[in-house]
């Protein structure tokens, strides 16, 4: 208890240099901050309504508060990264939900899937940023009124600060401080001359405090700058097989997001580009082997409706930024380029269709698809469907499996099994592009009444039972990437707060704010007796150090006057300096 | 091209043998620090027991004693003095009421004559070691062509490098800082030996992820944070146990003869508090800096600048926690004892953050795996 105190006296107040409270001494250290004092409990029963507030609002600007919300919110951070968060990893959110039957709900009302949007989280950050602001405010007005006041005047026993040193000169008083006020002002101090007690006042270092309150502020404009960004972006993603292109309305996309105050209707800035080329190279060697080496994909982009077009390569690191949205690379894939004909030759499809990779070395799956334009044998109207496999590089016959064994296009294979019926996109029901909905289709058979299928080589063709067509796995192979198109607006701000932060940050930490005061008078025997002393907000090496330069250059000025007694002059001896009535104090 | 792999593959070996010369140089310099401990054991200072419990006039001797910065004040300036001019007035300084006016301890060796020179042997060891360690990092980057920081391997002797780097680098300043030594070699040792045992990763190429100029940024100031807030955090465990000792003596308590062997030769408890606070002060702005260029790089590489991935949730958790210590240095109640705790929990979460994220947790940072 009586320590806290102690400690609220020293926040306050900066070290207490002495025990015997001189107001004096209490005043030199007044102010050399803006941190708040600690309160003590309210007085409950002289409390109203308004006494009540007043006291919450104060505890919840207080340090120790900021302190404790800060330790909460470190702390509530952790279940988000030890736990499946469904906004990053729903698969996984899906298997822990099965795998822990009694855990997952108590997980759910807890919010504990979605921490970082969870109602407690944001409780401790919001509350935390009320601190900060309900923090700020006064601190300012109070920086600003330091600003304006002058530094106390010196305290009346100087040999009790932290850093003292004195000596005797034959200068007089008044020339004494007028060197020590133009030495201080010329070290960029804030120095006045008290004429009462023919002392000078000096203080350094507002650049501290400055710092300070400039990184606390920075901390709002960030988190101000976060949540313009959560209400006003957008973001989506998009494949493109290589010679397609893609522009940049809602309907273009594969899969699209945006803040609750994005109006995807007028606020899509226009733009288009073509994805010319995809390039992978991987390592063929070593324990990395099938590492991505380099993955780039080049395009042809245009900004505006009428843009001239440009060419650019965009890769992982180095998206395309148009206009503040930027275009990221983000996954490739093959494309396989197949024909269908029906019984009679005719082409009835011609299209590359993307296979979606499942793993590393690209073994992928898909759905190709026939619409309309295909009729069977016998004349009648009929829908397609092919579940196929692709694998760039395939194991070798008879080795089994239609899993890749290289990223790379080293021996490409496809494998296909046919469907026809209906293939269910005209029920209006969203479809997966990439599977096949087999409600209404009936699979191929061969002639032994087995599933059909075939695996193609770049060329080959399987024809389907019956006269009823073929389809042909092309050499053409081309590749696609996905781009994920993303505007965040407030990122502007949230950098300049954090490079705010950080340069605030440093002049908090490295300045130290302190006080020099120095005060010559007339000692009894007609000689000046000079008295320096410094005061820092916490003790450091560097204020004796500095005090030390000072009284060296001030020394030069006023140089010591022939010693009457032997000795150098002790500390002990200084009280001498002070008036009888205050030596008697002791 | 094969000619070229050739070379690399010979530098790789070069950056191993290295990395193991590096081990065996800082095994000899942890030698000659323990030396130094046992020999400096032999002198027996009690000052801190004397400054604790003597009288009031003990405590003012041992006031003039704290005074250390004035002496070296005086001296620049007796330097200066020449002959004409009279001696400079000496600076006096007093430690703020309520603080132990505890005077430093004289270090491992204790002033023994012989433990000194075993200190200053595991000196030009550790700078030895460094060197060689410093060549080992070297080699390892010529041998894959870029930043020698792409697998743990290569961040903990990269990270053990920078640490003895930083611990030297105080030396070269004149600053107190040998009692530094025998934990630091020790755990230097421990670091490099679970580098080239369990991390151990051959070298090669890095994913096009980390192919960027914010590798050298953000990693580089990464490791350095990691090193400096691993040298403060010696710090703080040391003042712990010095202020403990400390609290036994002035309560009237007899700590054991080890503890007052060894805790006596270390700098006094507020020093300690001192160092490690500058300590980790110092390179919390970097910290800050180096989470900023994460998530610009983040934004590049990702497409978003913040996803609370488990390093970047580590990080900020890190960010935190360091920022509640420097807070609580400045709030009534808290400074001293629980401000450390606080420090030590932050360093936990630091450790928690490289080793355990990358190890136990998955997340997109995991190709920075073992
Ligand atoms: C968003 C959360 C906050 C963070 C991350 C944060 C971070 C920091 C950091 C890193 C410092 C160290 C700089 C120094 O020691 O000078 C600091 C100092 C300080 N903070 Fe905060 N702060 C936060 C909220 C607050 C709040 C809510 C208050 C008000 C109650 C506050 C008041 C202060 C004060 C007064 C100092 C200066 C202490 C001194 O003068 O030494 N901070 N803050």
């Amino acid at each position: 208890m009586s320590d806290t105190q102690q400690g609220a006296r020293e926040t306050a107040q900066g070290p207490n240099p002495t025990t015997n409270e001189d107001p004096s001494e209490l005043e030199a250290a007044s102010q050399l901050s803006t941190a708040p004092v600690e309160d003590r409990a309210p007085n409950m029963p002289t409390l109203g309504v308004i006494g009540w507030i007043r006291w919450f609002w104060r505890q919840l600007t207080s340090m120790r508060v900021a302190l404790i919300l800060l330790f909460m919110l470190s702390i509530g951070a952790i279940p988000g990264s030890l736990i499946p968060q469904s906004g990053k990893s729903p698969l996984k959110v899906d298997d822990f939900r099965k795998s822990h039957t009694t855990l997952a709900p108590i997980y759910d009302k807890l919010g504990l899937f979605h921490v970082y949007s969870s109602v407690w989280f944001s409780a401790i950050y919001i509350l935390l940023f009320v601190s900060l602001i309900g923090c700020i405010i006064p601190r300012t007005w109070q920086f600003v009124g330091q600003l304006r006041g002058r530094p106390p005047r010196a305290p009346r026993r100087l040999d009790r600060m932290p850093a003292y040193a004195t000596w005797r000169t034959e200068a007089t008083p008044d020339e004494v401080n007028s060197a020590a006020l133009s030495l201080l002002r010329g070290r960029r101090f804030r120095a006045h001359a008290h004429a009462a007690d023919g002392s000078v006042a000096a203080e350094k270092g507002y650049l501290r405090e400055v710092g300070n309150l400039a990184f606390h502020v920075a901390l709002i404009v960030m988190l101000i700058a976060f949540a313009y960004g959560q209400l006003f972006k957008y973001e989506g993603g998009k494949l493109v097989v290589e010679g397609d292109g893609f522009a940049n309305t809602l309907t273009q996309y594969d899969e699209f997001q945006s803040g609750s105050l994005f109006n995807s209707d007028t606020d899509l800035p226009p733009f288009s580009f073509t994805l010319d080329k995809f390039t992978g190279t991987y390592e063929r060697n070593g324990p990395e082997k099938g590492t991505a080496r380099t993955f780039q994909a080049t395009v042809t982009y245009s900004n505006g409706d009428d843009g001239k077009p440009a060419r650019k390569t965009i890769r992982v690191n180095h998206p395309l930024d148009i206009d503040g949205t930027k275009i990221f690379l983000n996954g490739h894939g093959y494309a396989v380029h197949v024909t269908v004909r029906d019984g009679k030759g005719k082409t009835v499809s011609d299209q590359y269709v993307p296979m979606l990779p499942l793993d590393s070395n690209i073994t992928s799956q898909g759905a190709i698809k026939v619409m309309d334009g295909y009729r069977d044998a016998r004349g009648k109207k009929e829908q397609l469907g092919f579940n196929a496999w692709f694998v760039p590089t395939f194991a070798g016959a008879g080795k089994g499996t239609m899993f890749s064994q290289f990223p790379a296009l080293d021996y490409p294979v496809l494998a296909l099994n046919a469907q026809h019926g209906d293939l269910g996109v005209d029920a209006g029901l969203p479809q997966n592009v990439y599977q096949l909905d087999t409600t209404h289709m009936k699979p191929y058979k061969d002639a032994d009444g087995n599933l059909l299928k075939a695996r193609l080589l770049p060329g080959e063709t399987m024809k389907l039972p019956g006269g009823n067509g073929s389809i042909t796995f092309d050499k053409d192979i081309k590749e696609w990437a996905t781009f994920q198109i993303a505007h965040s607006p407030g990122d502007g701000w949230a950098l300049g707060g954090a490079i705010a932060a950080i340069a605030g940050l440093a002049g908090s930490l490295f300045i130290q704010r302190r006080r020099v005061w120095v005060r010559a008078t007339e000692g009894p025997d007609g000689v000046t007796v000079v008295e320096m002393a410094g005061l820092g907000r916490s003790e450091s090496a560097k204020l004796p150090e500095e005090l030390g330069d000072l009284v060296g250059q001030l020394h030069d000025k006023a140089p010591s006057a022939p010693e009457r007694v032997t000795g150098a002059p002790e500390p002990a001896e200084t009280t001498t300096a002070v008036p009888a009535a205050e030596g008697a104090e002791e | 091209m094969n000619l070229a792999a050739q070379t690399n593959e010979n530098l790789a070996h070069i950056s191993n043998v290295l990395i193991y010369s590096a081990m065996a140089v800082y095994l000899l310099a942890f030698f000659a620090n323990m030396a130094e401990w046992i020999f400096g054991s032999r002198s027996k200072v009690g000052r801190t027991a004397a400054a604790l419990t003597g009288s009031r006039d003990a405590a003012e001797t041992a006031e003039a004693a704290a005074a250390a910065p004035s002496v070296k004040v005086r001296g620049k300036q007796a330097g200066g003095a020449g002959t004409a001019v009279l001696e400079r007035p000496k600076v006096v300084v007093r430690a703020a009421a309520g603080a132990r006016d505890v005077p430093d301890g004289p270090g491992a060796s204790g002033g023994d004559e012989q433990g000194d020179m075993y200190g200053r042997i595991a000196i030009s060891l550790t700078v030895l070691a460094f060197l060689v360690e410093f060549g080992g990092v070297l080699t390892r980057a010529l041998s894959v062509q870029r930043a020698p920081w792409g697998n743990m391997y290569e961040f903990n002797i990269t990270f053990s490098t920078v640490a003895v780097g930083v611990y030297l680098t105080l030396l070269a300043l004149k600053k107190n800082i040998r009692w530094l030594g025998l934990p630091l070699i020790t755990t230097v040792l421990l670091d490099l030996g679970l580098a080239v045992t369990v991390l151990y990763t051959a070298s090669d190429q890095l994913v096009p992820a980390l192919h960027s100029y914010w590798l050298y940024i953000h990693v580089s100031t990464a490791i350095i944070c990691g090193a400096v807030f691993y040298v403060g955090a010696v710090g703080t465990i040391l003042y712990l146990f010095k202020d403990s000792y400390e609290n036994k003596l002035a309560t009237g308590g007899q700590p054991g003869s080890f503890a007052t062997s060894v805790l006596e030769r270390l700098p006094s408890s507020q020093s300690l508090d001192k160092f490690s606070y500058r300590v980790n002060a110092a390179v919390f702005p970097l910290w800050t800096f180096t989470i900023i260029a994460g998530s610009i790089w983040a934004g590049d590489a990702w497409g978003r600048y913040w996803g609370w991935d488990p390093k970047e949730t580590w990080s900020f958790i890190t960010w935190v926690a360091y920022a509640c210590y420097l807070h609580a240095r400045a709030t009534a109640g808290w400074k001293g004892r629980k401000a450390a705790y606080l420090a030590m929990i932050a360093f936990a979460c630091w450790i928690f953050n490289y080793y355990g994220v990358n190890i136990f947790v998955t997340g997109k940072h995991s190709y920075a795996g073992v």
